[in-house]
């Protein structure tokens, strides 16, 4: 990225040559809208995360009340049983790229919920980008999750010619 | 004040009443479960229980028969509570149901029902309350496997 010396000579200032994935994975990483959807008291932690002292918003992540809006699914907490068909319509109602973040030990591996009702960890029936530590996670630790996911982003390589029907997702630079 | 019902209920009921306990206050009676209508509506319209605050369903496996169902009622005009038990057999585990009598006991049935297995009969909507509705199985009886049937039994920790 940045101006070459011969560039800024014909095409004068205000110009920056970049790649095309840096630019669409500069956008996805920078403005990840989370959606607002809490199941047990990681979520506590999440809106916490989200409030005026770790304040998510700084980041680009923005809680949206609508899964068209949303990129990104904190499953933060227990999932149930019962509640997995409803996290799997909201999932599937997200546009693409949409990604994953197990938030907390239950989300990860069902956590103490070792049951018969509890799923064993949010990755047997969705795909996993980011787990999260924690019996709740701090906000800090969200946080750091977060950040994770947008390094991962970065990494991404051809996800806009995938979307348009050109060639694979490369994952690893 | 509550040994006065024990003594109007045998007073009605006679034999029905298969035996009644005190114990730190608290008084059980155990009734015929084929009657326990009748004395479900005895007992509201006539000795003032007019608020069921619970009923459950307990699983004392391996003895017979095997479950109990418990009603606890209480009396909202002089603040005293009766606890009523039936005892219900393993081979045929079903209650007429108290809807009728106190409309509270419509999703107390259900919830017993889901997860006891314990079923009412003449209950107006007797559907799973707690469980998904296509759940199999019964997971609060005791034989039941805590990680479920699909699963391997939890066999302590390995390290």
């Amino acid at each position: 990225m940045g101006i070459e010396q011969e560039q800024a000579k014909t095409l004068g200032n205000g110009f920056v040559t970049t790649s095309l994935d840096k630019l669409v994975n500069w956008s996805r990483a920078k403005s990840l809208w989370p959606m607002t959807f809490g199941l047990a008291c990681c979520a506590i932690e999440m809106m916490a995360t989200g409030a005026a002292r770790f304040d998510l918003d700084r980041m680009g992540v923005l809680f949206r009340a609508s899964p068209r809006q949303a990129d990104v699914i904190i499953i933060a907490g227990t999932v149930t049983k019962k509640m997995m068909p409803v996290i799997r319509t909201v999932y599937e109602q997200m546009p693409e790229p949409r990604y994953v973040i197990a938030m907390g030990a239950c989300a990860s591996s069902g956590g103490i919920f070792d049951t018969y009702s509890v799923i064993q960890g949010i990755d047997e029936e969705l795909p996993v980008d980011v787990y999260i530590p924690g019996c709740p996670p701090r906000p800090e630790g969200l946080l750091y999750g977060l950040m994770k996911l947008q390094e991962k982003i970065m990494k991404e390589r051809n996800s806009f010619g995938n979307a348009i029907g050109v060639g694979e997702v490369v994952n690893e630079a | 004040m509550s040994k006065q019902v024990v003594e109007k209920l045998k007073a009605n009921f006679g034999t029905l009443v298969l035996g009644d306990a005190e114990y730190r206050g608290e008084t059980t009676v155990t009734v015929e479960r084929s009657e326990i209508v009748k004395i479900c509506t005895f007992l509201r319209d006539d000795c003032g229980y007019n608020f069921l605050s619970d009923l459950c369903g307990v699983d004392y496996l391996g003895r017979t028969p095997r479950f109990e169902v418990v009603y606890n009622m209480y009396n909202l005009t002089d603040k005293t509570r009766l606890r009523v038990k039936v005892l219900v057999d393993e081979q045929d585990p079903c209650v007429d149901t108290v809807s009728g009598v106190w409309s509270t006991a419509n999703w107390h049935e259900r919830e017993c029902w889901d997860l006891m297995g314990i079923s009412f009969n003449n209950h107006p909507d007797l559907r799973r309350i707690l469980m998904p509705v296509d759940w199999v199985g019964f997971p609060l009886r005791k034989d039941y496997p805590l990680q479920g049937p699909d699963r391997e039994p939890y066999q302590g920790r390995l390290s």
